[in-house]
């Protein structure tokens, strides 16, 4: 029975990993791709493990297939949302269509603390 | 045969399926790691090449029954993310004038 739970789980998550690595592949910017690989990817990561989980011999075993997990999912949307963030500020293109807020500019001109001073951009 | 003998049944023939499709995903991230365009879509595509490295080593935990493979992906998690965030600190001040 366990054999079946898992391999359930262990398919479901490489079919998640695979959606994640398309996304990644397929999507129109920097943005869009971060989202496909943060998001799919950690539930794919999470299945893996809760499949180890059900096949762990002891309970020692599951708490540290347990910790992949955690570990992932606590550093994964830290990390994605750096990179988002200083995509922003750095002026990576994006998508065609894609809506800003009401005052986002002011955060992207503002310039990190102790930085180098930065070149001008081409378009300026 | 990248199973082990000892798993068998249901079982070899979802890990084989899940490292079919690992391996998928590897080849889309690293094609994105190697197209860029530009410096941000490469530190996501080697977020994503470690994330699939990670879940490759917990399947590789349930191929050979070796539990060493789960504190490698731990080891590997942190690494990972530590490169992460040093390459937004320096996204972050290079204003995206990188490689284009």
């Amino acid at each position: 029975m366990s054999d079946w739970i898992a391999a359930a789980l262990l398919v479901a998550g490489g079919f998640f990993c695979l959606v994640a690595g398309l996304g990644v592949l397929r999507f129109k910017d920097t943005y869009q791709r971060m989202h496909a690989s943060t998001k799919a990817g950690t539930l794919g990561l999470g299945l893996v493990c809760l499949a180890a989980m059900v096949k762990a011999e002891t309970w020692g075993n599951v708490t540290e297939a347990f910790f992949v997990f955690l570990f992932m999912i606590a550093t994964a949307p830290v990390g994605s949302h750096l990179i988002g963030r200083a995509a922003f500020r750095a002026r990576i293109a994006e998508a065609p269509g894609t809506a800003h807020d009401p005052g986002s500019e002011t955060f992207r001109s503002h310039t990190t603390p102790g930085a180098a001073p930065s070149r001008p951009l081409p378009g300026e | 045969m990248i199973v082990a003998t000892e798993v068998t049944g249901v079982l070899a023939a979802a890990l084989a399926i899940a490292t079919i499709c690992l391996v998928g995903a590897l080849l889309a991230a690293a094609w994105r790691l190697w197209v860029g365009p530009n410096l941000a879509d490469r530190v996501v595509a080697l977020d994503m090449v470690s994330m699939v490295m990670v879940v490759f080593l917990v399947v590789f935990k349930l191929v050979t029954g070796n539990n060493a493979y789960v504190y490698v992906a731990i080891a590997l998690a942190l690494i990972a993310f530590l490169a992460t965030v040093a390459f937004a600190n320096y996204i972050d001040r290079s204003r995206g004038d990188s490689d284009e």
